[in-house]
């Protein structure tokens, strides 16, 4: 079947099971916005600015573990890119970027809307490709599909120049694709598995430490599994919430510079780490030196490079999570493993007395409403089961300690790249791939502003998000370190010239709700919650001089947290 | 910042030798990936190999046994990275070829530029009436200790090839 390669995207797309397509056009995209309007397999989701179309990929990626499509025009429209494709880059997730091209014939000459988009885009991608000639297409979009979703999942660039996509080639799907330089590995080595078994055995203080692999590898109950054979607390970081469940009673909390005392003084103090699918990121583990100082540490992931790159370790396993989690398992069953009761006892006894700290708790203020108070609530009236995503700031950590994830793909954040303007359009990718399920976009006014815009893609798409922003008046974070490290001088962290949000909101088409008392919260989440086909803006006027608790200062180890 | 103290650190020297797919940007994403990382790069040479679809690439580092293994895990990890071999790992052949045009204005020095050469197995590959140019092959000292010896001599220009190196035995990096 001879086809243009702009037929050849959208017939590849189909094939390929590719649901949606969050985009924007432009001069160089033009026939593929032509091929798109001639089929029907694929939803084009038309945003406001690129950057949206990316972590509107993302957020669906994250949700539905399926990999993200973006279309995007060329210069402007690549560039615009960028910020969502190093967010994706940073958390692993799987996406497959299009970028249009000036026409091979002018690559290089400076011509209208022209950017290097491999250049510009190298070091944030997993893989990118510059397509050069129609009979390549389809093998080298196999190939970015092939790449972004297996081994450790990442964004693949394919820059696709207009006269690429004008000339005409045969066309077949391509069910499978080899690369001989990319052979990511599964299973993990046996010997390996056999020493990391012997450590668990002989452990007084174990302790797991688990991130984003467990939930991008879906092997959240394989780790359920091994934690309860070893009946050892776990933790998480912010990227792996969810993947363990928080109401489990092995659960201490997320850990690192906002984690909670038991989980960081159980790091502080365990005797062996089993880290699995986590980066030992510098927020997660305070001063490098301090860090689980009398720790074996046992560590999964898929990418070899992330083993031993921050923290040496005694056993490393490459492999996906859960083919290694299985293997351990196996292993567990075949030799004559035993936790040692006693030690466990008294390892549990301490970790209780740490969790009687009650390092969550804050004090009410009869008439600021409290963010940890509206984010229970926020918990309590979506009984836990909501899709969460969240912008960059204190609202983010809040709704990481409070909203107690059970289930994995439940908590969608920017973890790994810290971006602002992430909620929103990502909440837009999870609602449009469960259009039944309650969506809520936990966000502040610093961070809510920087993809506003999207309110509109929200009402084109009817996707009844609901925003819960924290409205304290202060880049709340900023505020903070402000407040600790620079002796109170609130250098332009002071948000003046608020728009009204419930105005805003309602100038695109939606409701908008502003709270003032902490009496009036509760009803105003269930009105907005009740309201099933609108988007909800609740502007909530929090407490601006709340902290996130409790906290462990840059430089310092994880025993050595600020509590409140 | 613990990257820039990696980066001070100046460790083993290390000869890595990379065959990786031949396609345009691949050398790009090598060279992007020590920027990026702030690993040194000392010298690089790439080239294709007798599969015209294949570039191997010899790379001369230097760091500490935790660096060297983060710059061959990241190289791993690019995709268009085929295999790779640290080859001061085991007994190796390192090559780097200098092209030096000197001075040669009088007859003496001509002779002694002559003399020199042979001395250092080197071969005098263009001549006019005021230079010679030689070719010397070697290992890095070698060529160092080749320059030095120029004292009375004026050097006109010099051009290094860059490393290549290649395991001893039978071992190989093929696919």
């Amino acid at each position: 079947m001879k086809l243009t390669g702009a037929d050849i995207l959208t017939h590849f797309l189909a094939d390929e099971g590719v649901e949606f397509l969050f985009g924007y056009p432009g001069g160089a995209v033009l026939h593929i916005y032509d091929a798109i309007d001639r089929q029907e397999h694929i939803k084009h989701i038309l945003v406001r600015h690129e950057q949206a179309a990316t972590h509107a990929a993302d957020g669906y990626a994250r949700s539905t573990g399926k990999p993200g499509v973006v279309l995007v025009t060329s210069g402007p429209g690549a560039t615009n890119a960028v910020t969502g494709i190093a967010t994706a880059y940073m958390d692993s997730i799987p996406m497959v970027v299009i970028t249009g091209q000036v026409p091979t014939n002018l690559i290089g000459n400076d011509a209208f809307q022209e950017v290097d988009a491999v250049g510009i885009t190298r070091p944030c991608v997993k893989h990118n490709f510059l397509v050069k000639d129609v009979r390549d297409l389809t093998s080298t979009l196999k190939k970015a599909f092939y790449v972004a979703t297996t081994g450790r999942p990442g964004p693949v660039v394919v820059d696709i120049p207009k006269d690429v996509t004008a000339d005409s080639a045969d066309y077949v799907y391509p069910k499978e694709i080899t690369m001989r330089s990319y052979n990511p590995v599964v299973k993990g080595h046996g010997g390996q598995i056999k020493k990391a078994v012997k450590l668990m055995a002989a452990a007084k203080r174990p302790m797991f430490y688990t991130g984003g692999g467990v939930i991008l590898d879906n092997a959240h109950k394989e780790l359920a599994q091994l934690a309860k054979k070893l009946n050892a607390p776990v933790t998480n970081t912010s990227m792996g919430l969810g993947g363990f469940p928080a109401s489990d009673k092995l659960f201490v909390g997320m850990l690192g510079m906002h984690g909670t005392y038991e989980a960081n003084m159980a790091i502080s103090n365990c005797d062996l780490m089993i880290a699995i699918g986590a980066r030992f990121d510098d927020r997660v583990t305070g001063n490098i030196e301090k860090f689980a100082p009398q720790a074996k540490i046992i560590h999964v992931d898929i990418d070899p490079a992330s083993i031993s790159k921050n923290v040496k370790v005694n056993v490393p396993i490459v492999g996906s999570v859960s083919d290694v989690i299985k293997s351990l398992l196996r292993e567990i069953k075949a030799s004559d493993f035993k936790p040692n009761k006693t030690a466990m006892k008294e390892w549990w006894q301490q970790i209780n007395e740490w969790r009687a700290v009650d390092c969550l708790s804050y004090k009410t203020d009869g008439d600021k409403i409290k963010p940890q108070f509206a984010l229970e609530m926020l918990y309590n009236i979506t009984k836990g089961d909501a899709y969460v995503t969240s912008d960059v700031g204190q609202h983010q950590m809040w709704a990481a300690q409070y909203y107690r994830f059970d289930k994995p793909r439940r908590w969608i954040n920017s973890g790994g790249l810290g971006t602002m303007g992430f909620g929103l359009p990502a909440a837009m990718g999870v609602q449009l791939a469960f259009p039944d399920a309650t969506v809520a976009c936990v966000t502040g006014e610093g961070s809510i502003q920087m993809n506003i815009q999207e309110l509109s893609s929200c009402m084109q798409h009817n996707l009844p998000i609901k925003i819960v922003c924290l409205n304290n008046g202060f880049l709340g974070m900023v505020r903070q370190w402000q407040e600790f490290f620079y002796d109170e001088r609130y250098s332009h962290s002071y948000m003046d010239s608020l728009p009204d949000f419930v105005k805003l909101a309602e100038a695109y088409g939606h409701v908008g709700i502003q709270v003032t008392k902490p009496e009036d919260v509760e009803a105003a989440m269930k009105e907005a919650f009740k309201l099933k086909n609108r988007l909800v803006f609740l502007d909530i006027l929090t407490d601006p001089e709340e902290n996130v608790y409790p906290m462990v200062p840059a430089g310092a180890g994880l025993d050595e947290m600020i509590l409140i | 910042m613990k990257r820039e103290k990696k980066a001070d650190e100046k460790g083993m020297r290390h000869i890595i030798s990379i065959l990786m797919e031949n396609e345009a940007g691949a050398l790009s994403r090598v060279a992007g990936l020590f920027s990026a990382r702030g690993y040194n790069i000392e010298s690089l040479t790439v080239a294709p190999t007798e599969d015209v679809t294949l570039s191997r690439m010899t790379v001369v580092t230097r760091g500490s046994d935790e660096i060297i293994e983060q710059i061959t895990k990241q190289l791993n990890k690019l995709v268009d990275v085929v295999k790779l071999v640290d080859l001061t790992e085991g007994p190796h052949i390192e090559r780097e070829m200098l092209m030096i045009k000197v001075r040669t204005s009088s007859s003496d020095s001509r002779e002694e530029v002559k003399r020199l050469a042979d001395i250092f197995r080197g071969r005098i590959i263009d001549v006019t009436a005021t230079s010679y140019t030689i070719e010397l092959t070697g290992a890095g000292d070698k060529l160092d200790a080749f320059i030095n010896a120029f004292e009375k001599t004026p050097i006109l220009e010099t051009v290094r090839s860059g490393v290549s190196g290649i395991s001893r035995g039978a071992k190989n990096l093929h696919i």
